[in-house]
């Protein structure tokens, strides 16, 4: 591995850039590069492993049980792409894809970096995009005030500073993160008053079909073992319907709703889960198309065998490419990174086939079981579309869910797009990252239409803000023609 | 719902603010109204431009248009039941050096033996005062005190809901594939069936070269894609919006403290694709001229890029008119980045000169027949 370190280290052009250095980006970049590409993985945290190995070759946690096996197995995965001789580019963001106006003919891409305050142009003649998975978007009453964070966050401060939160702690929602994360945060010495699961009862059942396969599956004795740990020890509560964050200036109180019951649990830190979905935010600017997937509830790309998207010269690998988890997103990796070498004349279709037969054979046994956790966990729809008008649904800009419900009747408003102009929800520095999902879900709700129908916003680069200064640095063009005066 | 109407008085291709506003007053004049466009009102041009409300520095032969449009925007709400975020807090054009002051004193005088008098020069202090962060050597300036700011997208769905609550059909949607002559009026054939109207007008924006060509008035209009740039919110320190003599800039804060950065660089427009590509070269431009003048801005983050599709003819001026071939043909488009303003007024002229076949607010200068009967 070549580590880039300043911008001007970067080279003019790569083969492949791939973007996102967790299990799908790291495995990409090792696989292209021990092909013979030219590969350049880029990541905007200062080490790699992604979200689910985050830190692993720099965490303070040093007592290997708190994290479990399966987090340390990242290091092998980093390991092998330190012994490639890809570029790393880490603490780098990259803000914009768009067409290398350098090849006339088409094909190949200009991308706009950012490190260490300088940014840059460069050419990617192929892009994988790894960077993963989001939270999804959990809008309950009161989730703005300071001590309620998602329990993703709680798991950054875990892993990468051993920081557990302070205080009396309840952790709410579902999805198998929700166990994994109790489970963590407990052996990490944090105390945990309590753990309240919104998985819809009604889910058992619709997800029964998919059982045979997951009762084969790889998730089922890791789910046990995770489910088991968490209720032993700690307080569970199933049933949740609803959830309300309450204190003045601070979380004091979490009031839970349980059919008619409700009861209210002081505490100091509560976290928010409710599974995560397909971070898109950076598929959708480079133009690729996005389909709804009623299975996983969010919205996916459009991808081929190969992993490629509608955007010739665009694969999309990991959890970016459907929620898959930690293994599969590595096999994707490998997968999409032989389908970029081929394109680049590295591999003929047959090296290229034979060398995916056993990635996909390996792929579909990790996926086996995915449809019933899915269909499972899919979050109740009071939680998806808020039912209390007063909820923040745009953190940004401070939307209400009341706000976007009368928009969409009084004013006809059909998409989120149009939505922006009069509510400004998406238009904040998270581009709609964080009410992207909750928006689509009001408006379809309040016409009587599905997602699917409703659309997403069109994301705007920059993808990653850039400041000012960084810009006005970028070599300019001879644009700089008199002003249009009269 | 009207949506099976196939045929009215008047037929409107292009729901943008300038065919949503004469949808709007041709309803008012009781006329019956079909819109067609083939996304949503307000898609392209009309929804992600700057929102600038400017009379300031317009070519004189739009400027009876842009007068009577600015009478509508101080009362808009009273015309489409909402204020579409319109403030007035002037606009400013900032003189670098003594010699573009010279040249607003001249563009001033001129003016005012026009008799038009919304433009007025200003000193250093005038400047500073109105522009207290811009750069101390400029000395000084002209400013436009009535012009101000709108929000594009809300404005033109504000003219296209008031259009529809008259009775105007608005289908959004509906692709115009082909205009003709169909007995004494014309036939507009779309992806959703045919529709006839002995009156159309062609505000189609940047598509509208097809329509006039259909019509056998071929237009050399040139499609671009303005590119716009907005920050992270910063303290508020700029009220008017303001533009400069010698550089390609706007520039304006709102409310919230965002600022919006714009210039009038192209990027490039796929108007098949609706879509854009924004180049970062210029935009790179533009950020070093705002570095420039405005230091306080250089850390501030840039989140949010883009670009829309427009028309712009070769001399900057849009067509505005009757056409100059067919009886019951009417132009409203190619206003060249900067129409928006002009959306309101120039909605009630057209409909004014549909309906009765004159206004008078003079449109000279701005008729077809100077791109068709150039070669005569």
């Amino acid at each position: 591995m070549k580590a880039v370190t300043a911008i001007d280290q970067l080279a003019e052009s790569y083969d492949l850039v791939v973007v996102g250095a967790g299990p799908a980006g790291l495995s990409a970049a090792a696989r292209a590069a021990e092909l013979g590409v030219g590969v350049l993985l880029v990541d905007e945290n200062p080490a790699p492993g992604g979200q689910i190995y985050r830190a692993v070759t720099t965490t303070p946690v040093s007592d290997r049980d708190v994290l479990g096996a399966d987090y340390w197995r990242g290091a092998e995965i980093v390991a092998r792409f330190e012994r490639s001789q890809a570029s790393y580019a880490g603490s780098c963001t990259l803000w914009s894809i768009g067409p290398d106006a350098a090849v006339p003919e088409g094909g190949g891409f200009e991308i706009g970096l950012s490190l260490d305050g300088r940014a840059r142009l460069i050419g990617a003649r192929q892009l994988i995009l790894a960077t993963g998975a989001q939270e999804r978007p959990f809008p309950i009453p009161g989730w703005t005030l300071p001590g309620v964070m998602t329990a993703g966050a709680a798991q950054i401060a875990l892993k990468s500073a051993a920081i557990v939160p302070a205080g009396r702690t309840v952790i709410a929602g579902c999805g198998p993160l929700l166990y994994l994360l109790a489970g963590q945060l407990a052996a990490a010495g944090a105390e945990i008053v309590a753990v309240l699961d919104t998985t819809p009862r009604s889910n058992w059942l619709k997800a029964a079909a998919a059982l045979p396969d997951f009762l084969r599956s790889p998730y089922l004795a890791k789910g046990l073992k995770l489910m088991a740990k968490a209720r032993r020890s700690l307080r569970f509560v199933g049933g949740v319907t609803g959830l309300a964050a309450e204190g003045a200036d601070k979380l004091a109180t979490v009031q839970v709703e349980r059919g008619g019951s409700v009861e209210t649990i002081a505490c100091d830190t509560l976290l928010l889960h409710q599974g995560v979905i397909p971070s898109v935010n950076l598929s959708n600017a480079a133009g690729c198309t996005h389909d709804f997937d009623t299975v996983q509830h969010c919205w996916v790309p459009r991808l081929d065998d190969w992993l490629s998207s509608s955007e010739p010269g665009i694969a999309i690998a990991g959890d970016g490419a459907g929620i898959g988890g930690a293994e599969s997103a590595a096999l994707r990796g490998e997968v999409a990174a032989l389908g970029a070498a081929h394109r680049l004349g590295r591999l003929d279709a047959s090296e290229r086939d034979r060398a995916a037969a056993p990635l996909r054979a390996e792929l579909a046994r990790a996926l086996r079981g995915r449809r019933f956790l899915d269909l499972l966990y899919k979050p109740a729809p009071q939680f998806l579309a808020p039912r209390r008008d007063e909820t923040i649904i745009c953190r940004c800009e401070e939307v209400t869910a009341g706000q976007v419900r009368d928009t969409a009747v009084r004013l006809g408003v059909t998409g989120p797009n149009q939505m922006k102009a009069f509510l400004r929800c998406g238009m904040g520095p998270c581009q709609g990252r964080l009410c992207g999902p909750t928006v689509v879900e009001l408006i379809a709700e309040a016409n009587g239409t599905t997602p699917a129908e409703v659309g997403y916003y069109r994301l705007r680069p920059p993808v990653k803000p850039i400041t000012l200064a960084e810009l006005a640095a970028l070599p300019q063009s001879e644009a700089a023609v008199k002003a249009v005066v009269r | 719902m009207k949506a099976e109407r196939r045929s009215a008085d008047v037929i409107v291709i292009g729901g943008g603010i300038h065919g949503c506003s004469t949808a709007l007053h041709c309803a008012l004049r009781g006329m019956s109204v079909i819109l067609l466009e083939k996304d949503h009102a307000g898609r392209h041009a009309s929804g992600v431009n700057a929102g600038g409300v400017r009379q300031l520095a317009r070519d004189v032969a739009e400027i009876p248009l842009s007068n009577a449009s600015m009478a509508i925007w101080h009362r808009i709400a009273e015309l489409v039941d909402d204020d579409c975020g319109f403030t007035c807090d002037g606009q400013v054009l900032v003189a670098e050096t003594e010699a573009d002051l010279e040249d607003c004193r001249a563009r001033v005088a001129d003016l005012t033996l026009r008799g038009f008098h919304h433009e007025e020069l200003i000193d250093t202090k005038e400047l500073r005062r109105l522009v207290p962060a811009v750069s101390e050597t400029c000395p000084g300036g002209v400013v436009s005190r009535c012009d101000g700011a709108a929000i594009p997208l809300r404005a033109t769905q504000a003219f296209k809901r008031k259009a529809e609550s008259l009775g105007a059909v608005i289908r959004e949607g509906v692709k115009v594939e082909k205009v003709s002559q169909d007995g004494g009026g014309w036939r507009v054939a779309t992806d959703a069936g045919d529709f006839l109207a002995p009156r159309i007008v062609n505000a189609a924006g940047a598509w509208a070269d097809r329509i006039a060509a259909d019509l056998g008035e071929p237009v050399p209009l040139e499609v671009i894609a303005p590119m716009l740039m907005i920050t992270t919110p910063m303290p508020a320190f700029i009220k008017p919006v303001v533009i400069m003599r010698s550089r390609k800039l706007s520039f304006k804060q709102f409310g919230n403290g965002t600022v919006l950065i714009g210039g009038g660089y192209s990027g490039t427009a796929l108007r098949d694709e609706n879509r854009t590509i924004l180049d970062w070269r210029k935009l790179a431009t533009n950020a070093g001229t705002v570095r420039d003048v405005f230091p306080i801005m250089r850390g501030v983050p840039v989140v949010r890029a883009w670009a829309g599709i427009e028309a712009r003819m070769p001399d900057d001026l849009p067509v505005f008119g009757p056409s100059a071939r067919h009886a019951g043909v009417y132009h409203q488009f190619g206003f060249s980045a900067h129409g928006f303003q002009l959306g309101p007024g120039a909605g009630a002229v057209m409909a004014e000169i549909v309906e009765t076949g004159a206004s008078n607010v003079p449109i000279d200068g701005l008729g077809i027949a100077r791109f068709t009967q150039q070669a005569h």
